[in-house]
């Protein structure tokens, strides 16, 4: 039988991410089975890396190998953070993990520190889900009293602090770097690497980084087997992955599949698309990854190596839909305006080629292009793309290179003609299928 | 030792070196804004990205490490077009209106974009403005054109110690800001001037009054503190227009000290004199040189044959050059009289006679970096030797522990392993405290006359501090050179030295510190020293380039003894109260209108050139000195140059090492109980430490420019009934001051600081001092 759910797997909506409850289903077992058999560190790690578990906040790397980067017999603090700081467009898989199922993230880093002889954890919040810092804060609590967290976790010996730490809502936050430069109470702005976390990381001890959903994949790896988690994906893309799906599909939300799920299969579990209208292109992989049109994602599976042979990025898993009522300029317009907002500011390319950029669609989408403008556009991408601190910089360009690459023709139509190739009665009839309760 | 290729150059460089030490190694340049030798790597500005063999994507020089066998091309397309499309995006919101920049004609973006920039830009949008902001007196914004390379923000946060600056805001908004509406004005906010590759910070004493390249640069010597800077002066029509680091790894670095930046204000004073003054009848009148000289020699003869040679004094600002303080001294001499001295702030002279060699740093400059710990006795470190305490400051934040004795908690912003904040009076114990404990613990005996005492805990942390490193030193500041027990600090940190395996320095006050022992302008036989002089009234004084009133211990007994003297003959470039008591003034250069030599606290000679014309008619000092030399009949005095005496002085190879040591032969260490009374901390304030400085104007506008007032911690205010902000009447000796009383924490209980050279204190004498509500 196909795996499908394992993070996701027989919650009760709200009312199941109290800890009796994760019990229940079987939680906290790996973390017991781990200290019972007396499980090396090593033996952990081997077991990740069997599993081919690839980190899920985006840029897919292998797991075990990152852990297995921390230095072994170093002597002094090493940390294990997480990040929830999800502020990509189109992503919102991590919420809902911290809402419905907050203690497997909490096993699967007591797992990490246990794995990597981390003594403290630090789970960074995105600020504007300020209900699920809280209600991280008191499953926190509940770990503690259960004996799962704190000093000699279970009579082991092995001890393991956690504690929750809430943003203030910037994207670049989630940033690795920017991230440990924001909890030790700096602005967030990325570093330059090297020095990688596993070397100079929070406080500038030995730290690794990790999403949320990583971590939550951590305990079924345990319990089941690095094979099992392997086999339930597909080679090189262990296990299963959440897939935020939004846009013009009859049923948006969250999904977990399998590794390997025909793209088509996901967009028949979103109940299609809405109003019965045709796929016109998806972002797979949150607002980052390149555009694609729609035949060539119709012949994708959804996991990193099919995505990234079609020319774009798995991601996060935020699956955007976009159908024929959309503008693909006004869709870029506002793509660009999030990352020339959301740029630190620290180096040249992106603080002045995100504004660059996002002034030129501006433009052309409120008629005032230029012939020239494209070839512009495409050639202050490719001049941020690779030259800056952190991967943000590729991101503002991979929607603007993407989208003019794919749609030229919709941009040459707006630039001639000073208006959308999409009819704004049209483009209006895909809005409206927005609000709730219509369908 | 890793091997790389640059350029199909092989080069050696260490390990952990980066790709663009390695290019600097070999004289390659390769473009950069945000990377500086002496601050941390920011990697942000983009500007140095190479290329690098098998690397995806072009790397910054400035970050990315040397790896064995790397091969880095800095000219190759790949790395050319990525430095090209860098620069343009720098120069899209860079407002190109370089004309009206002050910074035009030195400017890094500039002078790069000639090579990297394009010929049009294709950035058609509307640009950024960023609104300016207030950074104080010393520096001018022009925000609109930063570049964000953050360069100021860590040369205040790593450098100056306090990160004063920071970047606000994000995305093109990102704007760089001092904090919450406060000034930059530190000792040494002014070098953000120089590390600002464009326009946005500027000074603002000089700004717009000329084009970098309408001015000569011409090298000079700080005549400030005992670093003695060195120094590019630029002058334009014989007028000094500003002053720059002239690097020099041993003694500044690349950086100055505010002081020595913008003092130069200082030149075009009001009360600036450039012509001879007698006072004949009561009147003032110019006069011109021979009329001058004669009169002053008159004067001195007068006075020498009336009343004996001994009724003679002479005082010198230890500012002065060595060539007028060996020429002033030789004059005196030549008269048959031993009353000189340059040590004007000194009040006790108990070590004279009793000393080794001349007292100095005790080591190079450049060896502070490598000294493991570090006792700091009686200084205000960072307002008396900011570039000092710069090196101390990288040091102890490498791992150096530095403790401290002081009766004020000033903030140093560096890590400090012990310190003892203790009234003046409780010094000498704490010292003793310290040489006891470390005695103890290296099981070495201290000599008899260092009484026994209570171990504290603070001292304790300091002897084992001491005891604990393999390369330590003990300095004495200002404030403990100054000190009424001076000797008696002098003698206990030697011992401490001594018992510790330390090396004992002074940090020099003044430029001269060491120069004026060299040159003899002090007691030799049986003179009178700077105190004794004033305390002893003299008929007559010749007074080199100080205003005794603000430069002696004493104000108030100095300004009383120039009035009551017969003859005083004044050679200042600045009129000051002279023509309250002077018979005659003779204008004579400061330091950009002279030749002269500075012997830095370190013995370092340096000797230096005049940068501009005398103004009008004034004359260097040396050639003053001699012309009355030979008027008063004195042989010896037929020098042709500064340089010929500099030689009559040093000999011709300026080796002085062999004069230096701070050896101090036994002195009987008494141990005073606490004094009942309040006790005066009197800082000279970085800003009034001479009479250049003080006429400065921009830095008169500084904080550290702040009138004195009388603080105290809460303690002793409440203890005299006084809150801040009462009017206090202050008396000391014959004096008196009406001053604010301030609250301050920082100060040892039962003190107050009231900062001396200044015009509303310095009429307070010596001794005890009561403040009382007005
Ligand atoms: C601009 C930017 C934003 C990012 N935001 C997130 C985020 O919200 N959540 C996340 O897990 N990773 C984010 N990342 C990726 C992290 O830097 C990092 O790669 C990841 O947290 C590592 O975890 P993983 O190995 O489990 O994927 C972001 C990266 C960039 C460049
Ligand atoms: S790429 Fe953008 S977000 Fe990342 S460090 Fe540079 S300016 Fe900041
Ligand atoms: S003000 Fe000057 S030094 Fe500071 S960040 Fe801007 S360009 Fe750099
Ligand atoms: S000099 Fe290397 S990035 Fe600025």
């Amino acid at each position: 039988m196909t795996i499908q759910s394992i993070i996701l797997a027989g919650l009760d909506g709200d009312r199941s991410w109290r800890l009796a409850d994760y019990v229940q289903r079987g939680g906290y077992e790996a973390l017991k089975k781990i200290l019972a058999q007396k499980m090396t560190p090593d033996e952990v790690i081997a077991e990740l890396k069997k599993s081919s578990l690839r980190g899920r906040g985006g840029a897919g790397f292998p797991t075990g190998l990152k852990w297995s980067f921390m230095p072994k017999n170093y002597v002094g603090d090493k940390y294990v953070v997480c990040n929830t700081d999800e502020g990509e467009p189109g992503t919102f898989k991590d919420r809902d993990i911290m809402r419905y199922n907050p203690h497997m993230v909490i096993e699967g880093m007591i797992i990490a520190g246990y794995a990597m002889g981390a003594g403290t954890g630090y789970n960074y919040i995105h600020g504007e889900i300020f209900d699920l810092y809280l209600r991280f804060e008191e499953a926190l609590e509940e770990a503690r009293a259960a004996g799962f967290l704190g000093s000699d976790i279970l009579g082991s010996g092995f001890s393991f602090n956690l504690h929750a730490h809430h943003g203030y809502g910037a994207y670049i936050c989630g940033e690795e770097t920017a991230l440990l430069e924001s909890i030790e109470g700096k602005k967030g702005q990325p570093r330059y690497k090297p020095p990688f976390p596993a070397s100079f990381g929070l406080y500038g001890k030995p730290t690794t980084i990790n999403n949320t959903e990583t971590f939550a994949a951590v305990p079924w790896i345990i319990n089941n087997g690095g094979e099992k988690y392997l086999e339930a994906g597909k080679p090189n893309n262990g296990g299963t992955k959440i897939f935020s799906v939004s846009g013009h599909v009859n049923r948006p939300g969250v999904y977990e599949v399998a590794m390997g799920t025909p793209f088509a299969t996901l967009l028949e579990m979103c109940g299609g698309m809405r109003g019965g209208r045709k796929l016109k292109a998806c972002i797979p992989g949150g607002s980052s990854a390149p555009v694609l049109p729609a035949d060539i994602m119709m012949d994708c599976t959804l996991d990193y190596d099919s995505i990234s042979k079609a020319g774009s990025m798995l991601g996060s898993g935020a699956v955007i839909i976009m159908d024929e009522t959309v503008c693909m300029v006004k869709a870029l317009e506002r793509l660009s305006y999030f990352y020339h907002e959301e740029s630190c500011g620290q180096c040249t390319p992106c603080r002045e080629g995100t504004g660059w950029m996002y002034r030129v669609v501006h433009r052309i989408e409120h008629g005032l292009g230029r012939p020239e403008d494209l070839d512009l556009l495409t050639s202050v991408a490719d001049n941020i793309c690779g030259r800056t601190i952190c991967a943000l910089g590729d991101a503002a360009a991979f929607p603007v290179k993407s989208f003019v690459k794919h749609f030229r023709s919709e941009f040459e139509y707006h630039i001639e003609n000073k208006k959308c190739l999409v009819p704004p009665d049209v483009q209006r009839s895909g809005s409206d299928f927005f609000v709730a309760g219509k369908n | 030792m890793l091997q790389l290729e640059i350029d199909g150059k092989q080069i050696e460089v260490p390990e952990g070196s980066t790709v663009m030490d390695a290019a600097r190694q070999i004289g390659t340049f390769i473009p950069h804004f945000c990377y500086h030798k002496k601050l941390s790597i920011a990697a942000s500005c983009r500007m140095c990205l190479v290329q690098v063999e098998k690397a995806p994507k072009p790397m910054p020089a400035c970050a990315t490490p040397v790896t064995n066998g790397m091969k880095v091309m800095t000219r190759s397309e790949v790395a050319v077009k990525a430095q090209k499309d860098v620069m343009e995006f720098l120069l899209i919101n860079h407002p190109l209106d370089c004309p009206i920049c002050d910074q035009g004609g030195e400017c890094q973006l500039q002078d790069l974009s000639v090579g990297y920039g394009g010929m049009a830009s294709r950035y058609q949008e509307e640009k950024r403005v960023v609104v300016n902001k207030n950074l104080g007196p010393l520096v001018s914004t022009d925000m609109t054109r930063c570049i964000h390379c953050t360069r100021c923000v860590r040369f205040t946060a790593e450098i100056g110690g306090f990160q004063e600056m920071g970047q606000a805001f994000r995305n093109e908004h990102a704007e760089i800001m001092p904090f919450i509406e406060s000034t930059v004005d530190t000792e040494l906010s002014g070098n953000i001037i120089d590390l600002c590759p464009v326009g946005a910070l500027t000074s603002k004493p000089f700004r717009f009054s000329a084009r970098a390249w309408e001015m000569s640069r011409r090298k000079s010597v700080s005549p400030h503190d005992g670093l003695g800077s060195n120094l590019v002066v630029q002058t334009k029509l014989d007028r000094v227009k500003r002053v720059l680091p002239l690097e020099n790894e041993d003694v500044n670095e690349c950086w100055l000290s505010d002081k020595d930046r913008f003092s130069y204000e200082g030149l075009t004073a009001e009360d600036r004199i450039t012509r001879p003054m007698i006072k004949e009848g009561g009147q003032w009148r110019e006069v011109d040189w021979h009329t001058a000289l004669e009169f002053a020699a008159k004067a001195v003869k007068g006075a020498a044959a009336e009343h004996g040679a001994a009724s003679l004094g002479a005082l010198a600002s230890p500012h002065s050059t060595l060539e007028e303080l060996y020429l002033l001294q030789k004059l005196v001499r030549g008269l048959g009289c031993d009353n000189v001295d340059f040590r004007l702030r000194q009040s006790d002279f108990s070590a004279d006679g009793k000393r080794m060699g001349v007292p100095w740093l005790g080591m190079k400059i450049a060896q502070i970096p490598k000294l493991d710990r570090v006792l700091v006795v009686g200084s205000f470190l960072r307002k008396d030797h900011p570039l000092l305490a710069l090196r101390l400051r990288q040091a102890a934040r490498k791992g150096t522990q530095v403790s401290v004795i002081h009766p004020t908690r000033d903030a140093l912003f560096m890590p400090l392993a012990a310190r003892a904040v203790v009234a003046p009076d409780q010094m000498v114990g704490t010292l003793a405290q310290v040489a006891q404990a470390l005695a103890g613990i290296k099981g070495v005996a201290l000599d008899a006359s260092v009484p026994a005492v209570t171990v504290g805990d603070e001292a304790k942390k300091m002897a084992e501090s001491l005891a604990s490193g393999a390369n330590g030193a003990v300095f004495l500041g200002n404030l403990a050179q100054q000190h009424a027990c001076a000797s008696t600090l002098h003698f206990l940190a030697e011992e401490i030295s001594r018992v510790g395996g330390l090396t004992l320095g002074f940090l020099g006050e003044a430029a001269n510190s060491v120069g004026g022992y060299l040159a003899g302008a002090l007691p030799a036989v049986d003179g009178l020293n700077a105190a004794r002089m004033l305390a002893e009234p003299r008929k007559a004084y010749v007074v080199l380039g100080a205003e005794p009133e603000l430069d002696c211990a004493d104000g108030a007994q100095a300004l009383a003894a120039m009035e009551a003297a017969q003859a005083v003959i004044v050679l200042s470039p600045f009129k000051g109260r002279a023509t309250e008591y002077a018979s005659v003034i003779l204008p004579v250069a400061p330091f950009t209108e002279t030749s002269g030599t500075f012997v830095n606290t370190e013995g370092r000679v340096q000797s230096f050139n005049a940068v501009v014309r005398p103004l009008d008619e004034t004359r260097p000092g040396w050639k003053v000195l001699r012309v009355l030399g030979n008027l008063l009949g004195h042989s010896g005095f037929d020098y042709d140059s500064s340089e010929a005496v500099r030689h009559d002085l040093l000999g011709e190879s300026a080796e002085v090492s062999s004069k230096l040591s701070n050896g101090l032969s036994r002195i009987a260490v008494t141990l005073k109980p606490a004094a009942a009374g309040l006790q005066r901390v009197a800082d000279v304030p970085i800003h009034f430490a001479d009479s250049l400085v003080r006429r400065a104007e921009s830095l008169q506008k500084t904080k550290d420019a702040r009138p004195p007032m009388a603080a105290m911690n809460a303690a002793t205010l409440a203890g005299l009934g006084l809150s801040a902000g009462d009017k206090v009447k202050v008396k000391q000796g014959a004096g008196v001051a009406v001053l604010s009383a301030a609250l301050d924490d920082t100060i040892a209980a039962g003190c107050v600081r009231v900062s001396a050279a200044h015009p509303t204190t310095c009429g307070l004498g010596a001794g005890e001092i009561t403040v009382e509500r007005v």
